[in-house]
């Protein structure tokens, strides 16, 4: 069940409207890259609260541990190290799930109600509905969803929507030692944003910008980055995030043209037999017509 | 007088054709829940959505062991002739119930639709397995297996719709069904629809 169940914006394969007679405030959290130690206090936070608990796995010669996403996992530090101005630039970003205003987990899932997006923009996977088909996984433009391969059911971060739902900010942010996980209203982490944005620049990062793609009709999670104009630097970040063009295509064109079809095919049939009338073998077909 | 008839399938090719069949039916149900919303309730026919979704790939997988036997049973019987040609450019006449041509065993359209099942099985096949989660899926770039969910969806619509048209043939032509059901035709239903074949089966000049 949905816990606010009358703030939902969309629901999986639902075409019909969802309760929406709250109008609750947008939220955002913001993570400010530039102010990230790597410290994965925040990681920490989130198998605490969530009660998730990846094995231990081994060292692989990075800081990042575990090395990626998992139904176990649904936050990772993914720790970059590239070379700009001149200079060597170790760049942390805490991945997961961005909270799309246009998301193509929902888009893509064919179970009613296993994928919830709220009025305020969380996007809550409800496991008890989830039945483990993975098109989560290939509807996200940002590889974020983890099918559990022990009950094969698609898991990531639900930006705390139970605290969101008390008026708690989600546990991450709550950890957070350096401040630089925010959380609030969408409106008013831009603001903060744009403050440390400007400070960037006044210290060189010509790029300093927020990282709140357009695509996916922005994000929930938004970053700030040193180097906006760059954003694969940070291990990947898609630059121009979309719903794939082929999901589109499966997910719309291709529903109402097998309608035509298929309708076609069984109406053809139909209106043939009434019309032309059944095709029998000659000798028992002395019935006159005229 | 009593009814003369012809052997048109044997017991194991009718059992092969109603194992495809069974399997196509539940995959049809199956998988047109998984895309139309409206359907979803169809996964109620397996039990469960999940197990719905646990069984439709290895549904598949029968479904397409069995339709290759298929296959290399008939395969040599549907290669196109100028003869089906013929048959295909004057279907509008075919459909009036008037044959056309010097039909064998099997006429221009049922070939065509032969390949376009063979076509959608193995489009299904291979995209069904990139697509396949809990197995497969997984050694597969994501943006593969979206291709592989639109081919997947594709094929599917375009088999359902070709075996609607299939189904309707049947009922259509009278005397089709015990073919696949008993394995007999009828001597006068061989000779109408299947005018060559009816010569070669019975050694007569029509
Ligand atoms: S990032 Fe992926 S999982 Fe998260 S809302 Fe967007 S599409 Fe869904």
């Amino acid at each position: 069940m949905a816990l606010q169940s009358l703030d939902i914006l969309r629901r999986s394969a639902t075409p019909t409207a969802t309760p929406q007679a709250r109008t609750p405030v947008e939220v955002a959290k913001l993570i400010d890259v530039s102010t990230c130690i790597g410290c994965k206090a925040c990681q920490v936070a989130c198998s605490e609260w969530n009660d998730i608990r990846e094995e231990v796995g081994s060292c692989v010669g990075v800081y990042d541990n575990p090395v990626d996403l998992t139904a176990q996992a649904w936050t990772v530090m993914r720790f970059a190290e590239t070379e700009e101005n001149g200079k060597l630039e170790w760049l942390i970003r805490k991945d997961g799930c961005m909270h799309c205003a246009d998301p193509g987990c929902l888009k893509a899932c064919p179970s009613p109600g296993a994928i919830i997006q709220y009025k305020n923009g969380i996007v809550d996977f409800h496991q008890e509905n989830c039945i483990g088909c993975g098109y989560c996984v290939a509807g996200c433009p940002f590889n974020v969803p983890r099918l559990s391969p022990a009950d094969n059911k698609a898991y990531k971060c639900s930006l705390c929507s139970d605290r969101v739902a008390v008026g708690q900010e989600p546990a991450c942010v709550k950890t957070c030692p350096t401040g630089a996980i925010q959380f609030g209203s969408k409106e008013d982490m831009k603001e903060v944003a744009s403050v440390r944005i400007a400070d960037l620049k006044n210290r060189g990062y010509q790029n300093a910008g927020l990282y709140d793609p357009e695509g996916v009709g922005g994000t929930h999670v938004m970053y700030v980055l040193h180097h906006a104009d760059k954003p694969e630097l940070y291990s990947n970040l898609p630059k121009d995030p979309a719903i794939s063009a082929t999901v589109s295509l499966w997910k719309g064109l291709l529903k109402p043209l097998a309608t035509l079809g298929i309708a076609a095919a069984g109406l053809f049939g139909f209106f043939h037999y009434i019309t032309v009338g059944p095709n029998r073998p000659d000798e028992d077909h002395e019935e006159t017509r005229k | 007088m009593k009814e003369q008839l012809i052997q048109r399938y044997s017991a194991p090719e009718r059992i092969n054709h109603w194992v495809v069949a069974v399997c196509f039916v539940l995959l049809a149900i199956s998988g047109l829940a998984f895309f139309y919303p409206a359907f979803f309730w169809l996964t109620g026919v397996f039990g469960t959505p999940q197990l719905a979704r646990i069984v439709h790939p290895f549904v598949g997988v029968v479904m397409f062991l069995a339709f290759a036997r298929q296959f290399f049973r008939y395969w040599h019987h549907n290669l196109i002739t100028p003869e089906d040609v013929k048959w295909m450019k004057s279907v509008k006449e075919v459909m009036k119930g008037n044959e056309v041509g010097d039909i064998g065993k099997y006429n221009g359209g049922q070939k065509g639709m032969f390949w376009l099942m063979c076509a959608c099985m193995a489009v299904l096949l291979v995209s069904g397995l990139i697509a396949w989660r809990q197995y497969f899926a997984g050694y597969f770039p994501i943006p593969v297996v979206r291709l592989a969910l639109l081919a997947h969806a594709s094929a599917a619509v375009a088999l359902i719709a070709g075996i609607i048209v299939h189904v309707y043939a049947a009922l259509w032509v009278k005397g089709t069904i015990r073919a696949m059901v008993e394995g007999v035709v009828t001597h006068a239903w061989a000779k109408k629809h299947h005018p060559r074949w009816y010569r070669e089966m019975t050694g007569k000049k029509s």
